[in-house]
């Protein structure tokens, strides 16, 4: 179904080529004219010379998952025409350099060519100029075949270049030679085009690196220490960025510290002595970075020391796919560590709830004294996502914790009724009182370790004083489970037996299945997972439906699995429906997978 | 070990320091390493070094690893927070919490397999971090909790206690350290209090990255008379290129010293170090002439002690991070978030 706002587009190009600041100019001002869209950046883990694209779905009703099908392809790499004339669709376009023509096996496609490297030369001298300008000639093409308003377009640019003005004439002159020959030599607009809409009026359009970057500085995180690895780096960088601009004080004194460590061993190590130290803090790493930090993920478990990690998460095993996306760390971080571990989850599932979740991951670390860890991904970490814009509470008032204060520790026999000690659960809530170093001269002070401690922090070889000690973790979870987000539960059909439980990143994907299911006249309950440990609402939805699909970008049905363990959820009514090839999942897959198991014979037929 | 624990009452007229508090004040719980182990002597330099200072013992933060070194901090400081982490990963622990709050005193305890084998990238990132710590180990050349395995300090020619010779070359802490840049670097033997005390009184005022190696022999595993960790061989072999005054600032200086072979190097906070030099050749402000000294003392089976080396102008990581004069955990929340209208700003940017 392409028209009218209402296609893909898909540029096909080669990285450090400085296609990327073309490529998001186009999609930034499709969003400034109102129209919900979705970019997704597929890229190769190399810095220059191989083949990237950036797929650009057009979606006025607001559907922004991946689609399949690629309307209009803007193949601009010699190395990959092969593949990229492959997945343009029957009566689709294809837009290539035609400085050397070339003849394009397909007929059932509309190829047009356009000299643009020839066009470059004859513009510009600077070999720099001729190749950067390459990118912007084809954008202005695209302003012409799709009736991109030039206006709008150039508030992109600008924005783009700021503090560069100069360039931004030269690039507007490159728009121009690309829609005057597009206009001249093809017939504009094309069947599929753009006009103003409303759907992305009042949203913005971020990345959920730097939305979560923004939420640990509301948060009040002073302290970040990471290694880089992709997809994670861009979050510190992020907190680094905004840091600069809001963390200053007025005599240019940082309210904050960042250390890039030596490596992901180092870089949570620091967050945990950060945050035994009363300091909000936190590292974010991806795939490989998670094993590294597992040892001390059991330390700051069992010693109770608030932390936050923010994993990327990225395709696995091993070194795996660094630059594709997968869900498929939710078993290593769910218990991370050797031991018996457990850890709090969150899963957000756009950048609007990686800067909220995120912000929210200090508040549980340190109410819980655990660490909490978000399971975001490559899609919603590094894409740039339409989405709600960013809200604060001026009236929130960060909540610390059970720490006490000089004069906590002179009265807290007189309210409580008993001396403190650091892993004593005094309010029966499983959650202990901590205290910070140098908070009073001769009260408060304890020995922090990892090895067996009995409820005074004092160090025990006695096997009934550590099942005591890790059964009261263990409780400590179930008071979790009451403050982790609820899940977002939406019935379509009261009496309905059909139940499909989704997290993160394929939310797209399955609000379009599941819009286009019941359109079709199949009505699929949905919840969608905020955290782990499971709350009450999850176990309810489980056993409120005969079949439950699980949707998740894993092979293993990692999440399936824990319902299973966690919530007793009986195996045989949890469906895997599962996508691992690193691509941002599709509404088509979802509703394939849904409709192969409750109609097959649809399926078959179709 | 003893397992008798000490009693918590002391002679009333046991001498105060100018806090008001006695020697016990700064002790820890009874020490479970084995009777004349060279870190019960190290832990009672720390005690007696923190207690002439005047620190207020709850304004110290003990950070340690793990192995027979990283368990001695339960025995110090009892009125101190204390934090026994992972193998070789106390420099990072530490990082974080000086990130956290400037303006505590933080002693590290490590060992050498802690720093020298499994923490040997986070040690030396410490010392390019400029970590404003005192960063001792405790160095007997073997790992004890696991029964006197060798470790990457132990001299090639030093042979195990059932004779096995080890096959590798010594990892040099001192050198190591001075190389990466660290501003105070000294060496000194647990059976040496006079020396090592104003060498740990040195470090802990100084302002950045300070660390002490001391060698600490293993009476378990280590201290065979063929042992280059024993305490006989270190008797016979120590080689003190100086020896060390530790004046603060508050007092007056009345140790004399003769031109030429002494000198007086102030501290950050005014305190200064007196230095008598033994070795004319040694100069700990050049870090060429103390690698010279370890290294021609070594050739010559001698172990070079005292104050290696020093840099008294060398910044922290808080100069080099720029951050607050204010400990990060106590700056208000009102401060760090910078609320709904910064925010709006924020989206609108993003439209």
């Amino acid at each position: 179904m392409s028209g009218i706002n209402d296609f893909v587009v898909k540029f096909a190009t080669v990285n450090g080529s400085g296609s990327a600041s073309a490529n998001g100019i186009f999609a930034k001002t499709l969003f400034r004219m109102g129209i919900p869209v979705s970019p997704k950046n597929i890229f190769p883990s190399n810095i220059q010379g191989l083949p990237t694209w950036y797929e650009v779905r057009v979606s006025e009703a607001g559907y922004l998952a991946r689609r399949d099908g690629i309307d209009l392809m803007v193949a601009m790499n010699a190395q990959t025409y092969r593949e990229d004339l492959v997945e343009v669709v029957p009566g689709g376009w294809l837009i290539y350099d035609s400085t050397l023509p070339r003849v394009w096996p397909r007929d059932d496609i509309n190829v047009l060519g356009i000299p643009i490297a020839e066009m470059c030369a004859k513009k510009w001298t600077d070999p720099r100029q001729r190749q950067l300008f390459k990118n912007m000639v084809y954008v202005g093409a695209l302003t012409a075949l799709l009736d991109i308003d030039v206006e709008v377009l150039k508030t992109a640019v600008a924005d783009q270049l700021k503090g560069k003005e100069k360039l931004v004439a030269a690039n507007m002159e490159a728009i121009a030679l690309g829609r005057d020959y597009a206009a001249g030599n093809f017939d504009c607009p094309l069947p599929i085009h753009v006009r103003p809409a409303q759907g992305a009026k009042g949203k913005i359009l971020v990345s959920g690196n730097d939305a979560a970057g923004l939420g640990a500085i509301y948060a009040g995180a002073t302290v970040c220490a990471w290694y880089p690895i992709t997809p994670s780096t861009s979050l510190a960088e992020a907190y680094e960025r905004h840091a600069k601009r809001l963390r200053v004080t007025k005599d240019g004194r940082r309210l904050y510290g960042i250390v890039q460590a030596e490596d992901e061993l180092a870089a949570i190590g620091v967050a945990i002595g950060g945050g035994w130290n009363g300091a909000r803090s936190f590292t974010a790493t991806s795939g490989p970075g998670i094993s590294l930090m597992s040892e001390f993920l059991g330390l700051a478990y069992f010693a109770e020391v608030p932390v936050v990690l923010f994993n990327i998460q990225r395709g696995g095993p091993s070194t795996g796919m660094p630059t594709r996306t997968q869900q498929s760390d939710i078993l290593a971080c769910a218990y991370a560590s050797h031991g018996d571990t457990k850890h709090v989850l969150l899963f957000p599932n756009d950048p609007t709830e990686c800067f909220s979740l995120g912000a929210e991951a200090f508040e549980l670390a340190e109410k819980l004294q655990t660490p909490v860890i978000v399971m975001s991904d490559l899609d919603i970490g590094m894409n740039d996502w339409v989405t709600d814009p960013f809200v604060w509470d001026d009236a929130h008032v960060h909540d610390r914790g059970k720490v006490l204060d000089a004069a906590m520790l002179d009265t807290f026999k007189e309210l409580k009724g008993r001396d403190w000690g650091r892993y004593q659960d005094v309010d029966g809530d499983a959650i202990p009182y901590r205290t910070l170093p140098g908070a009073h001269p001769t009260k408060g002070a304890f020995f922090t370790r990892g090895t067996s401690h009995d409820e005074n922090a004092r160090y025990t070889e006695d096997g009934h004083i550590h099942a005591r000690v890790i059964d009261r973790i263990r409780r400590k979870f179930d008071t979790a489970a009451t403050l982790v987000p609820k899940p977002e539960i939406s019935i379509r059909d009261k009496s309905g037996k059909v139940g499909l439980i989704y997290f993160g990143a394929t939310t797209p994907a399955v609000h379009e299945a599941l819009d286009g299911l019941e359109r079709e006249g199949t009505k699929v309950n949905a919840l969608r997972l905020k955290a782990f440990p499971f709350t009450r609402d999850v176990l309810a939805f489980c056993a409120a439906h005969e079949r439950v699909f699980v949707v998740e970008q894993n092979r293993d049905a990692q999440m399936r699995a824990l319902l299973m363990t966690e919530a007793n959820v009986p195996g045989p009514k949890l469906i895997a429906t599962l996508n691992y090839d690193g691509m941002p999942m599709t509404a088509a897959f979802v509703r394939g997978a849904i409709l192969k198991e409750l109609r097959p014979a649809q399926v078959a037929a179709e | 070990m003893s397992y008798i624990p000490k009693p918590s009452a002391h002679h009333p007229a046991l001498p105060r320091n100018t806090l008001g508090l006695t020697r016990r004040d700064y002790e820890g719980t009874m020490s479970t390493l084995c009777a004349g182990c060279g870190h019960d002597s190290i832990t009672a330099a720390l005690i007696e070094s923190c207690f002439e200072l005047d620190i207020p013992a709850h304004r110290i933060a003990k950070v340690s690893g793990i192995g027979c070194s990283s368990k001695a901090p339960t025995y110090f400081l009892n009125r101190s927070h204390g934090f026994n982490s992972v193998h070789g990963r106390m420099p990072s622990i530490t990082t974080g919490a000086a990130i956290a709050n400037r303006d505590l005193v933080y002693i590290g305890v490590s060992g050498d397999g802690d720093t020298a084998s499994i923490g040997l990238g986070q040690f030396c990132h410490a010392v390019r971090r400029r970590l404003n710590m005192t960063y001792i180990v405790m160095n007997n050349g073997c790992y004890g909790l696991t029964k006197g395995q060798f470790s990457a300090t132990n001299d090639k020619a030093s042979p195990s206690k059932k004779g096995e010779a080890n096959p590798f070359d010594a990892i040099d802490l001192c050198q190591l350290a001075i190389q990466l840049g660290a501003g105070f670097v000294a060496r000194s033997f647990s059976g040496d209090k006079a020396q090592l005390i104003p060498l740990i009184k040195a470090a802990l005022s100084y302002n950045g990255f300070a660390f002490l190696d001391v060698i600490s022999p293993c009476v378990t595993f280590n201290n065979h008379p063929t042992s280059t960790k024993s305490y006989d061989y270190v008797r016979a072999h120590n080689q003190a290129v100086d020896s060390l005054d530790f004046i603060e600032e508050k007092e007056e200086i009345t140790a004399s010293y003769a031109e030429g072979t002494s000198l007086a190097v102030e501290m950050h906070d005014g305190s200064r170090l007196l230095l008598h030099k033994l070795d004319e050749q040694h100069d700990p402000r050049d870090a060429d002439a103390a690698l010279m000294a370890i290294r021609t003392n070594a050739a010559k089976g001698a172990v070079a002690t005292g104050l290696l080396h020093i840099n008294e102008t060398q910044q922290d990581m808080h100069d080099i991070l720029a951050t607050d004069a204010r400990p990060l955990n106590a700056v208000p929340m009102s401060e760090l978030c910078p609320g709904s209208r910064a925010l709006e700003a924020i989206n609108a940017r993003l439209r």
